[in-house]
């Protein structure tokens, strides 16, 4: 029989050096991107004829936007409504999905009419909205509501049904009781959905702030935009929706520093 | 509060027949919520609203009082116009996000350049682009199927995308091992693994596509469910608010349906594992 | 009798002409963000055609990267290997995976859109020159032959037991009529009953139709009742600690564990094997799978 035997020593490892590279390709795209349209603009293409070019935007946003109290309290009329709208969505619909997932009698009568009542777009609730509120605000954030309600509810439904009953069982012949059951085990396995419902809920919800300001309001960046296309201002409508694109960013950064301090846990 | 009876259950564990009934009495009992309210509170936001029967005699009638019917013609011409704008867009945006998804999910110089743009455009809800696209496009009727399209090919792409990043390495080497070249990969590999995502993202696509157009339809277009609502609500013609709304939800839902339904024909193998896992 | 570095086994047959494998002065590291990582140092072996060798070690200590290396999904850094004296891997030649060693996964990389039979005839009809009729009737017998297996051929993986999707994938492999059979840590997953009705699935497999067969697992007992050699890999960097050959004789049986012989291998390996896994515990590293 014959073996070998062999023994080596490690080598020391080097002090780890951070590179960090610059991300030209995409750079490139996006730079391409304002390159495409300023040419667009430039050679008159069809569709293009009105259009202003990405310096003109620029020029126009920080002459007339920049410092005017009325632009930044469109920002903030709008963005009232996003989060009334989409926290009123919270309140009602977390209970409401935990609800469907615990009581089975429950779900068996309401979940019917719930699922009947989803897949009519938000918006089209617009006309009766304002038919039934008193005021245009009431009417907006009710539609917000709507629009970030089914989702949430239907997310943190989902999330209790995900729990197995196994493990509620187990909790119990331990002795648990149920208000230690609900926190122990349902919060945790609700919350990830509870998130899940709020990133996809924000973006919903700026869709439809924005719509309905066109719609059916007198203030906010929605409007705004929808003012310079009424009035042929087509700068104006490309600075509303600029602003637009990066309020619903502002807000998607907002929602997820809110789920990293849900879920401590998570990378 | 959960109670005893309330241990997290699936729904199978109630009888079908016990269920069926309870949807019934669920749906009776909205109904009457919702008549209740409208002639008998006292609050006049309500009592400006339609009653149900008055919604459904006006939906049935063969000579409807505000003319909209499912004995009119109208009726369909409206349904016909938002179906097929959802439909255009839906297939454009499946015809353009499929690929370009499963080119970024499968190859990462296209995600590194197509990424960056695409997130630049993505926070801007669709909807903010209707006035540009008006301005662009010759005409209404374009610009409500391109901003439809938008919604559905961001969510198309970003389920396509996130399905091929999903499948395991070891597929790769598995194929690479018996003999397949690229374009097989692709093929054998690449769009079966992603088959699951992108169903699902094709019925998100679709309700964000009726979603969308409703809101297209109500700002800028003639004919269509969501122009008809807003025309009925400016014409004081409260019932076909409803009956518009009602049509929306029924015609949303079979198309998800349909999609869904293709989707289960074409992965019959996910059927069997869901199958076994159930 | 003589004895040689690897035990000739008596029953097996004449060694096949291929599948030969020279790993010489294999290296690999790795660069993560400016922290040079050697998975591999320095590894040298040599497997003559035929051979069941199982690769043993602690965690972390480059099996995977090795198996890798040999199947052609990376490069080593410096160092060659040779596949019947062609030059396989290197640093300037590009990875190149192939039917000439086939690879059966640990987490099993059976498709799950594609049923039995389409799975197993994947390799031949990807290669060409077969029909897929041929095909199929190739698939149908070899299935039949481990073990009746012809009987599911239209179903799908997921409807599968994981020994029957083991199996299925293992002759996935076998079909394409490989030089070298590459199994990273098949077994793994499964249950003591059902992982020894696969060795000796495997050894029926081996001793009908003798490949190199490269075993990669972190099971002693695993590795000693299936091949002729057992390479003890030192923890990282990795490289060849100890080159056991198992005399036993084939076919083994399960009867054998208890005899002197084994018992005698398995205190060699185990104290090898530990004393790599304390030193690397010593050293503070993390536990990877």
């Amino acid at each position: 029989m014959k073996d070998a035997t062999v023994a080596t020593t490690s080598p020391a490892l080097p002090r780890p050096r951070r590179a960090r590279r610059l991300d030209w390709r995409g750079t490139s795209s996006v730079v391409g991107f304002f390159l495409a349209w300023q040419l667009a603009v430039t050679f008159s293409l069809p569709g293009f004829t009105d259009i202003p070019t990405p310096w003109e935007v620029l020029v126009t946003f920080v002459r007339d936007f920049l410092f005017s109290a009325n632009y930044w309290s469109s920002w903030l009329v709008s963005f009232q409504r996003v989060f009334l709208g989409f926290f009123l969505a919270q309140i009602i619909g977390i209970p409401l999905g935990l609800f469907f997932g615990t009581h089975a009698t429950f779900r068996a009568l309401v979940l019917p009419v719930f699922e009947m009542m989803r897949p009519i777009p938000p918006l089209a609730w617009v006309p009766l909205s304002i038919l039934f509120w008193p005021t245009t605000e009431a009417s907006i954030v009710f539609i917000t509501f709507i629009g970030a309600f089914f989702i949430i509810t239907i997310n943190v439904f989902e999330g209790v049904r995900s729990i197995r009953p196994e493990h509620v069982w187990l909790a119990r012949s331990l002795g648990a009781g149920t208000l230690r059951i609900f926190r122990r085990i349902m919060i945790p396995a609700v919350v990830p959905s509870i998130a899940v419902g709020m990133t996809l809920g924000i973006a919903v919800t700026w869709n439809v702030v924005i719509a309905a300001e066109m719609i059916a309001s007198d203030s906010g960046l929605g409007r705004l935009t929808w003012e310079g296309y009424v009035s042929s201002t087509p700068t104006i409508v490309i600075v509303g929706m600029i602003s637009i694109g990066l309020a619903g960013y502002l807000s998607t950064m907002i929602v997820d520093w809110i789920e990293s301090r849900m879920m401590p846990w998570k990378q | 509060m959960p109670t005893d009876a309330a241990i997290p259950v699936r729904t199978t564990s109630l009888l079908p027949n016990r269920r069926t009934w309870l949807a019934a009495l669920g749906f009776a009992g909205f109904i009457l919520a919702w008549y209740a309210a409208v002639h008998w509170s006292p609050f006049a936001a309500f009592n400006r609203l339609p009653d149900p029967f008055e919604v459904v005699v006006e939906w049935t009638s063969s000579d409807p009082y505000y003319g909209i019917s499912i004995f009119t013609a109208d009726y369909y011409t409206h349904i016909f116009y938002s179906t097929y704008r959802a439909l255009a867009a839906f297939g454009l945006a499946v015809l353009l996000g499929v690929p370009l998804g499963i080119f970024m999910g499968w190859k990462p110089g296209v995600r590194a350049y197509a990424g960056s743009l695409l997130s630049l455009l993505r926070p801007v809800p669709p909807l903010a682009w209707v006035p540009i696209a008006i301005l662009v496009f010759p005409g209404v009727e374009p610009a409500v199927i391109f901003v439809t399209f938008l919604v559905a090919f961001f969510a198309t792409t970003m389920n396509t995308l996130v399905g091929v990043r999903a499948i395991p390495q070891d597929y790769y080497r598995a194929a690479a091992c018996l003999g397949a070249s690229n374009r097989d990969v692709l093929f054998d590999v690449v769009i079966p693994g992603a088959m699951p995502s992108i169903f699902t993202g094709l019925q998100i696509a679709m309700g964000a596509a009726w979603f969308s157009l409703v809101a297209g339809e109500m700002i800028a277009a003639q004919y269509g469910l969501g122009f008809l609502i807003w025309e009925s609500y400016s014409l004081i013609q409260y019932p076909t608010i409803v009956i518009g709304m009602a049509t929306l939800g029924l015609v949303g839902y079979l198309s998800s349906a349909a999609v869904r339904l293709v989707g289960r024909r074409l992965m019959a193998w996910h059927e069997q594992r869901l199958g076994m896992a159930g | 009798m003589t004895t040689t570095a690897s035990h000739p086994p008596e029953d097996l047959g004449p060694r096949p002409q291929t599948g030969g494998l020279g790993i010489a002065n294999v290296s690999k590291v790795y660069d993560p963000e400016g922290r040079a990582v050697v998975a591999l140092d320095d590894f040298s072996l040599d497997v003559e055609a035929g051979d069941f060798v199982a690769i043993v070690g602690p965690s972390g200590c480059g099996k995977s990267t090795l198996l890798n290396i040999l199947a052609g999904f990376d490069t080593p850094t410096s160092g060659e290997v040779l596949l019947d004296g062609v030059p396989l891997a290197g640093p300037d030649l590009a990875p190149r995976p192939g039917p000439d060693r086939v690879v059966v996964f640990q987490q099993g990389a059976l498709f799950p859109w594609m049923t039995v039979l389409g799975n197993v005839t994947y390799g031949l009809l990807k290669q060409g020159g077969v029909s897929r009729r041929e095909a199929e009737a190739r698939a149908i017998t070899l299935l039949a032959e481990s073990g009746k297996l012809d009987r599911i051929a239209d179903a799908y993986p997921a409807q599968l037991s994981s020994g029957m999707q083991r199996r299925v994938e293992i002759i996935r492999a076998l079909i394409n009529d490989p030089r070298v059979l590459l199994l990273d840590e098949p077994f793994r997953a499964m249950d003591t009953v059902n992982k020894s009705t696969m060795h000796r699935h495997l050894l029926e497999l081996y001793s009908r139709n003798r490949k190199t067969i490269v075993f990669i697992t972190h099971d002693l007992e695993e590795a000693l009742f299936l091949a002729d050699r057992v390479i003890v890999m030192t923890t990282r960097p990795g490289t060849l600690k100890m080159d056991i050959a198992v005399n036993l004789p084939r076919p083994r049986k399960r009867e054998m564990m208890a005899s002197d012989a084994y018992l005698a291998l398995r205190e060699k390996a185990v104290f090898a094997v530990s004393e790599e896994a304390k030193r690397a515990f010593e050293r503070g590293e993390r536990e990877m799978a």
